[in-house]
């Protein structure tokens, strides 16, 4: 089986054109120079992701999944291996704004209006007035938020505050859709609602989605491909290709098949954590 | 503690009644305005004490009797001068805990709208500062303090409205040439310094600790100097200012352009975020707090480097020239008067700045709270 | 992109440690200041030399003739650092301490009315600070002046005061004191308020379910909730009671103190002499400033609120 497995893997490889391979890292590696040491966060990590995918990256703190995620952003280099994202440089891709980062809080600017938030990255890429004005109301749409145009991030709630973030990071308009734990300061209502808001639009747009989140229902909920990574040193421990079917609500969570999956990416976060230290 | 009050206003006024107002041996009752201040406070008194109208009407009275008995003690004093005895320090006595009885009764109303609220936060401090005024004034004339010691406050009003065109010319010397100009390019300059030193990692940790010393350090001495450098008139004044406003600028700058987190810069970064664009649309809004904190502080540096700078040598012109000579001849109501227009100038100031500031940083925690 | 091989490479110099930290930095700042101070020594003196040149009918000096001679005049626009520290070393070690002409004489009656001043201003400052916190009537009514009154140019007051209170036969120490009073109350009471009040709703609920008098509360818990607050003002207090000593010093006929010696350098155009009485006074902010740093450091550390 795994012998065939790779086979296909390197038939693929082989075969893939660069029309839908969005992600592509072999055999990365990523160590930090720290005064107790090295410290090894990201470990040989192989991993391919196709256009239109939602995967999600699960693991336990210290995992290396945030820095993965960095990585891809070109927000912290690698120290061995390759990678490229839309078949270029990580640096090339930020340059190109291939894509949009929404991170765990919402980082809004506290002095202007969501409505200005979201023309944030419009602004330093030089688009038009009308051009902005035209992607804002879209995107405030796209996440429900029309109508709070003129209000600032501290008069919102935190559920609120977080969908603007999305909104500003769609904005760019980019493909690919990078998101760290975004939902991490959430309650739970507010969350599960999030997630399903963020299916629908994943939906809407066809957009290929990396998600970090330590939450195993959230993860199996809106995942096709879940990549289960352990610690010390970070690297991949099991990868998940999801059979759920793309067009899902929150009741799926109840059926066998989601809780099927739910198991396995327990056992793999249960087998890959080490608990000798 | 108003119940206190009250009862120390109808004590004050029982030993008022029993005693000598003015020396001779004018009795309060012989003198009309004092007997009516008598009665006045006796009835507040008594009337609080016994629990009438303990209400917003009540405490309005309290006000207006207490202003009342003010004004009649200070015509009182003004045919008496230096003759206060017994009597009148009792009544002064009274009229100040009156006051300080309506400002306690103020202090816990209660009131529906934010309207009220603020025009009473407003008023407590006012009325604070308008009985020290009277106390001053009562104590001054009443104990016949000489005027080389003290004016009293009325002296000083009078001196101030007939000596405008001197004020005005000095405040034109002080403030509007030397203050203004040594602040816009102290604090001009303690900016761009402060941008320059940022881009250099090397600058910044060997400037800022020598930045933050020099805050500490007595820069006022620097006045001799500047005025040897650049003359009597006002640009030396200027010099020192801005040699004065110059550090906390760059101080207070260099730590705001510090103050975005590592998540508002990956941000940006994740933009493809120019150095300039980075700067003008996160870090300097950013440091827009420290900023203002810094232009705060100097608004006041600043007034205090010129008035002091011009104890130096000046043109027979300018706020410290003026205090300094007329200290020398005893002519202690128009330092005095020339102090008042100082006040008033860094108040309005300090005033203006920190309204712009609640414009500029209206998004900040600490002013839309 | 392939292989990204992009280890830090580890430096060898040994000099780049210490130009890493602050030290090797601050160093190079300072030298720097001193260059420059020397370069603009020479330029600013440089014309009166040329009189002088000119005057003696010299003509064509060579540059380092002119060098020398523009960092040894004896009213120097800008005087030269080593002139400086000579002059300092002439009034410090070789003079007596009790010589008019000493500087640790001057120094010494700058330092006891700014110490007296901010002793008494900080005492004053942190009773106020607790009436305030105490007080509804004293906070609404009086925090607002107290506020308010730190952006009045107090500091125009000072010579008046002295010359008022000379008038009535009080002179000496007390006087300057009186400044400095006013100048560090202001800081340490605005200081002691915010630390008085800085410990949180949860801590203050907590005191109130053990139901603490407001006197345990107060050393229990505000207290030390203030006291790094405290050291903070203090420090600005300890400056603006030194600015306010030596301003203090100005009107008194220039007898003695720094204050003083600034004075009467600027009469008779002592240009060093007014430059070591400057750097004196910076050496004593410095220290004084200094030495509360490390009294907090001290204090925060047996307290165990050191970070």
């Amino acid at each position: 089986m795994l012998t065939a497995a790779e086979i296909e893997d390197g038939l693929e490889d082989a075969m893939s054109s660069q029309a839908n391979r969005v992600i592509d890292i072999d055999n990365l590696s990523l160590t930090f120079e720290t005064n107790d040491g090295p410290v090894h966060a990201l470990s040989d990590i192989d991993l391919k992701i196709e256009e239109g995918d939602f995967v999600s990256f699960i693991g336990p703190s210290g995992c290396g999944k945030t820095t993965l995620l960095r990585v891809i952003a070109d927000l912290e280099q690698p120290t061995a291996g390759s990678i490229t994202v839309n078949g270029v440089s990580p640096e090339q891709a930020r340059i190109n704004r291939a894509y949009g980062y929404v991170f765990q809080a919402a980082a809004l600017y506290p002095w202007r209006t969501i409505a200005k938030n979201v023309a944030l990255p419009l602004e330093i890429m030089g688009l038009s007035r009308e051009e902005q004005q035209q992607r804002i109301q879209k995107n405030m749409e796209l996440v429900n938020l029309a109508g709070f145009e003129n209000k600032y991030p501290w008069q919102l709630s935190g559920g609120m505050q977080q969908r603007a973030s999305i909104a500003r990071a769609l904005a760019v308009e980019p493909d690919l859709l990078l998101m760290d734990e975004p939902f991490g300061a959430l309650d739970e209502i507010v969350r599960d609602h999030l997630n399903e808001q963020l299916l629908q639009l994943w939906a809407k747009t066809n957009k290929t989605v990396v998600f970090v989140t330590h939450s195993i229902p959230e993860a199996v909920f809106l995942s096709t491909k879940i990549v289960v990574l352990c610690p010390r040193p970070g690297r991949i421990y099991d990868v998940i290709e999801s059979d759920l079917p793309r067009d899902r609500n929150l009741d799926i969570r109840e059926t066998p098949e989601f809780l099927k999956i739910a198991h396995r990416v327990r056992e793999g976060l249960k087998a890959g954590h080490s608990y000798e230290d | 503690m108003p119940a206190l009050l009250a009862w120390f206003v109808v004590a004050m006024v029982v030993v008022g009644l029993f005693s000598t107002a003015f020396k001779p041996d004018i009795g309060i009752l012989e003198a009309p305005q004092l007997a009516l201040c008598l009665v006045l406070l006796a009835i507040l008194g008594v009337r609080y004490e016994l629990g009438f109208m303990r209400n917003w009407i009540g405490d309005l009275a309290l006000g207006v009797v207490a202003a009342l008995a003010a004004s009649l003690l200070i015509s009182a004093a003004g045919r008496h001068e230096g003759d206060a005895a017994l009597g009148f320090w009792a009544l002064t006595a009274a009229t100040w805990a009156a006051f300080w009885l309506f400002v306690e009764r103020l202090a816990i109303w209660k009131s529906r709208s934010l309207l009220t609220t603020r025009i009473v936060n407003l008023a407590i401090p006012a009325i604070f500062g308008i009985t020290l005024l009277i106390l001053w004034e009562l104590i001054v004339t009443g104990a016949g303090v000489p005027k080389v010691l003290l004016p009293a406050p009325s002296e000083i009003w009078l001196r101030m409205t007939t000596s405008v065109p001197t004020l005005w010319a000095d405040f034109q010397q002080t403030f509007l040439k030397a203050v203004l100009v040594g602040f816009a390019l102290g604090c001009g300059a303690g900016f761009l310094i402060a941008i320059l030193v940022d881009r250099v990692p090397f600058l910044r940790r060997g400037l800022l600790p020598i930045g933050n010393l020099v805050s500490a350090l007595p820069i006022i001495g620097v006045a001799p100097i500047m005025v040897m450098w650049f003359g009597f008139d006002w640009p030396s004044k200027a010099a020192v200012v801005i040699i004065m406003t110059f550090f906390p600028m760059l101080v207070n700058t260099v730590s705001g352009l510090a103050a975005s987190d590592a998540m508002q810069r990956d941000l940006m970064r994740t933009y493809a975020s120019n150095y300039w664009q980075t700067l003008f649309k996160l870090r300097l809004p950013m440091a827009m707090p420290f900023i203002f904190n810094a232009l705060k502080i100097n608004s006041t540096l600043a007034l205090i480097g010129a008035i002091v700078a011009e104890f130096f040598g000046t043109p027979i012109v300018g706020m410290g020239f003026r205090i300094s000579t007329e200290v020398g001849r005893m002519n202690v109501d128009m330092v005095w008067a020339e102090i008042a227009v100082a006040a008033l100038a860094g108040s309005l100031f300090y005033g203006l700045v920190a309204l712009l500031e609640r414009a500029v940083t209206f998004w900040h925690p600490s002013i839309r709270g | 992109m392939s292989d990204t091989a992009l280890t830090a490479p580890r430096s060898t110099n040994p000099f780049a440690g210490l130009m890493s930290g602050t030290l090797g930095p601050v160093l190079v700042v300072v030298l720097a200041i001193f260059a420059i101070w020397y370069v603009a020594a020479v330029a600013l003196n440089t014309p009166f030399q040329q009189d002088m040149y000119e005057r003696a009918n010299q003509t064509d000096v060579p540059m380092s003739q002119l060098v020398r001679d523009t960092l040894a005049q004896e009213r120097p626009v800008l005087p030269a650092p080593h002139q400086v520290i000579v002059e300092i070393w002439n009034t410090t070690v070789e003079k007596k301490i009790t010589s008019k002409r000493s500087l640790i004489y001057h120094s010494g009656i700058t330092l006891s009315s700014t110490l007296l001043g901010f002793l008494i201003g900080t005492l004053l400052g942190i009773l106020l600070a607790v009436g305030i916190v105490h007080s509804r009537v004293l906070e609404k009514s009086l925090m607002p002046w107290v506020i308010s009154s730190q952006t009045i140019p107090i500091l125009a007051i000072a010579p008046m005061i002295i010359v008022v209170l000379n008038a009535v036969g009080v002179s000496g120490l007390l006087p300057k004191a009186m400044i400095s009073t006013y100048l560090s109350f202001f800081p340490v009471t605005v200081g002691m308020v915010k630390g008085l009040r800085s410990p949180e709703v949860i801590h203050m609920d907590l005191m109130h379910t053990y139901s603490a008098t407001r006197l345990q509360a107060f050393w229990k818990l505000r207290l030390p909730y203030a006291v790094p607050y405290l050291f903070t003002s203090m420090k600005i207090g300890m400056a603006a009671s030194l600015v306010g000593a030596i301003v203090g010093e100005l009107p008194t006929g220039a007898v003695a103190g720094l204050g003083a010696r600034l004075l009467a350098g600027s009469y008779y155009g002592q240009t060093i002499q007014i430059w070591s009485a400057l750097l004196m006074a910076a050496f004593l902010a410095g220290s004084l400033v200094a030495l509360i740093g490390a009294l907090e450091k001290l204090t925060l550390k047996r307290m165990g609120m050191a970070r």
